[in-house]
């Protein structure tokens, strides 16, 4: 396969970037959109040009790092994948592929295709956990007991990688369905009960002060999820922010 | 040569840990919030530390290459964490725990190590719960259960195929409730590049800030390792791509001994091969051999058809079929331990019945999981005579709800429907037993510097079970460094903050600053990966499932060569004071090209086969691993001298008390 690359290159956060052209060839079905980059990167080495930075780890669509833009769709044309998993068959031979970061005030560039996403960091810091000593000191796992279909539920809501990839889809940028998933991991389940008031008042307040924008109930960000996060959970968050803005 | 210490607690077995604990020095609340300790790496063995040292009350810096704590890669771990709770009421206990993994890890692991992990296994899942980790439950609201390899309980938790995942999060959440609380600091995107040592004792840590390329000191009144294994040193792996070696071989090189470096796990249901473009290998979780049944065709030429594209899975009968693994393994059948199963599909594909182009793959199939399932399905309905479509369908839906996002990623990856043909899986590099030895008390030999989790050597012996290694990472982190890191940190209580201007830290700064600089200096004519490559080859080829003498010296010899080549001609592109993706890497590959030839010495010096150790040399007829526990039987821990080739050798004889050493069978 013959592609032509558009690729935003950017030296660093102050720097101002620029899509530039790569024309490349051989590439297969088989590779990942990664791989690709990689025979790329190998090929500007080797010409003694600087390769693309882009964020990548387990290339097995589960840690979150990989974060691109592809021609205007987050991880690419293919649904519930990363672009780590996102294969070179659905291009064809010919095609031009633009490549650019994640876009949004609250994820500046830090170089070419690398963006900064400690604004998710700070989001799950406010509240985003129970708060039990991890000394083991609990009891018995099953005095717990949980309903199947809550405990199915929750983990649908914790499988969220924190890629971004719903505030890149978003055009207001908003981070709704990434708190909203926390949220509800917890809100489903009887040890997330005791703390949920004051959980969903500050995870929501350091959403808004990270900038982040406003939902306007698109759904853009379920489509592009790669873990297929559902918009329930943003129903969810808005009921539990309701009721806890009442008893606040 | 000398003897190691490994400092366990006298008394019986089944009271060492808590008599330990109770012989142990604390810290008192107010003394702990002078002290400071770094953890470098923060998956579950990692995060866990920090979370707990933190709650504990000592000022905590977590570091990791990462843009977050939540990336790294224990994040990537899917079938389950193992504890003998007993729920099922099968005759699991802390005994049977302790037993299976020593048996599991061929009698090469530390019997005080593994029997506390056993012993605290129960809590991490009482711990795990109520941190709000969403295990899978059944109708009843009770926590469910499965069977991993090399055991006969069911005593595995799991979260769908992610498990890993969970808990990691639920690491993750502890360590954010105390980032929240100022008592962490985390340095994202920071890579350690040197331990510095001041008296004798770890007090700190030289840094790289990977988005401004600042070097950065940082100093502790102790230095947690938990930086996970070194898988990547065969470039092919299911390790993440930036999972390395380099903080626990800089502490190797500070004067930790390395331990069994050539324990290494290949992990036997692994999406094969396809091409030279490849990147990482994907692991399909051992929780499959649950339910799916590995074979390959009984004929020669029914395989070659089969290669060729003119045959398919479906076309053999099953009388056609060899379900080798059951075969021969008639009493754990599919469930048989990683390595076995592993030498087992290397045997039949080297023997020409390899099913896909390269002849290296076998199938795991679950057509008869689906039927049986998907007759039990239609029975709890009511339907007592369902047609065929109907029991595949419902079988079908089973099979989703337990492994859907395994059987999504395999389609994804190879583009071929796992519900209807089966997988085709090979062996791949996985895990690493091997690793920093530790003392009982998680220390290496250098006072003040812990090691836990992956990053350690401890627990797995020659090969670890499945489900272990959530396990041990997250034992290691919430329940065991706390209580031994007090005892040595009781003795720092007046000691007040480490200062960075001493002339130690001047001296690591300038080393690292020196590898740095000559590496984006070279301007040779290589990238990093050409290297890496070149090395993930020989060591798969010569290191890998099956060695022999003869491979493992001829691979020294080769590593060395590719090592002084690699610091002649390699070529990093860019800046040091800026983001640079390949000088990280470069770092990395640096000690990835040292490690491998240690790693080779290591292997051909065990002169038998133990776990996922096997010497050609040493087998029995059937083919299966040949121990020597007369002249074997210890802990192989290295000490460095300058050189990999001339390190030296110090032993941890093993004895097993409370276990009868027999040789491992499956049968």
């Amino acid at each position: 396969m013959k592609l032509t690359l558009k690729i935003w290159r950017q030296k660093n956060s102050k720097a101002k970037g620029e899509l530039k052209t790569y024309p490349i060839d051989g590439i297969e079905g088989d590779m990942s959109f990664l791989e690709m980059l990689d025979v790329l990167n190998e090929e500007l080495i080797n010409k003694g040009e600087e390769p693309v930075v882009f964020d990548h780890d387990c290339r097995e669509g589960i840690c979150g790092a990989c974060s691109l833009q592809i021609n205007g769709e987050p991880h690419g044309p293919d649904r519930l994948v990363t672009t780590c998993q996102l294969h070179m068959r659905m291009f064809n031979d010919g095609d031009t592929i633009v490549i650019e970061p994640f876009r949004a005030k609250a994820f500046p560039v830090i170089k070419d295709l690398v963006v900064d996403r400690t604004s998710f960091e700070r989001i799950q810091q406010a509240g985003g956990y129970v708060s039990v000593n991890t000394s083991g000191n609990t009891i018995d796992a099953n005095a717990i007991p949980v309903n199947k279909q809550d405990a199915d539920d929750s983990f649908n809501a914790a499988t969220c990688i924190g890629c971004g990839a719903c505030v890149a889809a978003c055009k207001n940028a908003s981070a709704m369905l990434f708190t909203s998933a926390k949220v509800s991991q917890f809100a489903l389940l009887p040890q997330g009960k005791v703390e949920a008031t004051e959980r969903v008042l500050n995870m929501v307040a350091q959403m808004d002060k990270e900038g982040f924008g406003n939902c306007t109930n698109t759904g853009a960000c379920e489509i592009e999820c790669p873990k297929g996060i559902s918009l329930e959970n943003i129903a969810r968050m808005n009921r539990e922010y309701l009721s806890a803005s009442l008893k606040g | 040569m000398s003897i190691l210490d490994s400092k366990i607690p006298k008394g019986p077995l089944a009271d060492k840990w808590t008599k330990h604990k109770n012989d142990v020095n604390l810290v008192n609340p107010a003394n702990k919030r002078n002290i400071d300790v770094i953890v470098v790496g923060t998956g579950l063995a990692g995060g866990s530390a920090a979370a707990t040292l933190a709650e504990l009350g000592y000022n905590v810096k977590t570091f990791c290459y990462q843009d977050s704590p939540r990336r790294a890669h224990s994040i990537a771990a899917q079938g389950g964490i193992n504890a003998a709770k007993n729920y099922q009421g099968d005759g699991d206990s802390n005994y049977r725990l302790f037993y299976d993994t020593v048996k599991g890890g061929d009698y090469r692991s530390r019997e005080a190590n593994v029997y506390r992990l056993a012993e605290v296994s129960a809590n991490i899942i009482d711990q795990c719960v109520a941190q709000g980790v969403p295990f899978a439950r059944e109708y009843g609201g009770m926590l469910d259960n499965r069977s991993f390899g090399g055991v006969l309980v069911s005593r595995t938790f799991y979260a769908k195929g992610q498990t890993g995942q969970q808990l990691l999060l639920g690491a993750y959440s502890a360590m954010n409730r105390q980032i929240n609380r100022g008592k962490i600091t985390p340095y994202n995107r920071h890579e350690m590049l040197d331990l510095v040592i001041v008296d004798g004792k770890a007090r700190g840590i030289i840094a790289r800030d990977l988005i401004t390329g600042e070097i950065e000191r940082h100093s502790a009144h102790a230095v947690v390792i938990a930086s996970g294994g070194y898988g990547n040193a065969f470039f092919l792996s299911t390790n993440a791509m930036g999972s390395n070696a380099t903080a626990a071989w800089k502490i190797h090189k500070r004067g930790a001994y390395f331990a069994n470096p050539c324990y290494t796990q290949i992990h036997p249901t692994c999406i094969p091969v396809s091409g030279d473009h490849q990147s990482k290998l994907t692991l399909m979780s051992e929780s499959l051999r649950n339910d799916g049944r590995i074979w390959v065709p009984k004929k020669k030429e029914d395989a070659i058809a089969i290669r060729e594209g003119k045959k398919k899975a479906k076309d053999l009968s099953e009388d056609e079929r060899d379900y080798y693994l059951e075969r021969r393994y008639p009493s754990f059948g599919n469930l048989v331990p990683r390595d076995v199963a592993s030498r087992a599909a290397k045997e039949r594909c080297d023997a020409g019945f390899g099913v896909n182009k390269t002849g290296q793959a076998v199938f795991l199939d679950f057509a008869s999981a689906i039927e049986r399932y998907g007759k039990e399905q239609a029975a709890m309905h009511g339907n007592h005579n369902p047609s065929k479509e109907e029991i595949t369908k419902l079988g079908k839906e089973v099979i989703e709800n337990k492994y859907g996002n395994l059987f999504q990623m395999y389609e994804k990856i190879v583009d071929e429907n796992p519900y209807d043909s089966p997988m085709m899986i090979y062996p791949a590099v996985h895990y690493t037993m091997g690793g920093i030895w530790v003392d009982y008390n998680l220390q290496s030999t250098i006072p003040g510097c812990y090691v836990t989790g992956e990053a350690n050597f401890s627990d797995h012996g020659a090969n670890r079970l499945g489900a272990s290694a959530l396990m041990q990472g997250l034992a290691d982190g919430y329940f065991v460094l706390p209580y031994t890191i007090g005892d040595y940190l009781s003795k720092d209580i007046k000691t007040g903050a480490i200062p960075t201007d001493s002339k130690e830290f001047e001296e690591a700064e300038n080393k690292v600053r020196e590898q740095l600089e000559k590496l984006i200096n070279n301007k040779g004519s290589h990238s990093v990966d050409y290297y890496h490559k070149k090395l993930g080859h020989i060591m798969w080829n010569k290191c890998g499932m099956a060695r022999n003498a003869k491979d493992l010296a001829s691979a020294m010899t080769e590593i060395r060569a590719l090592r002084e080549e690699f610091w002649k001609e390699v070529k990093v592109p860019g800046e040091l004071n800026e983001m640079n993706a390949e000088l990280e890497k470069a770092m990395r590959v640096a000690d990835f090209l040292e490690l491998g030839e240690l790693f080779a010495k290591d292997a051909l010096h065990r002169n038998e086969s133990c776990g996922g150790h096997f010497r050609e040399e040493y087998q029995t007829e059937e083919g299966e691993a040949l121990r020597d526990d007369e002249n074997f039987m210890y802990v192989a821990a290295w000490e460095y001298t300058g050189d990999p080739a001339t390190e030296v050798l110090h032993k941890e004889e093993l004895k097993y008390e409370n276990i009868e050493v027999k040789s491992r069978s499956y049968k």
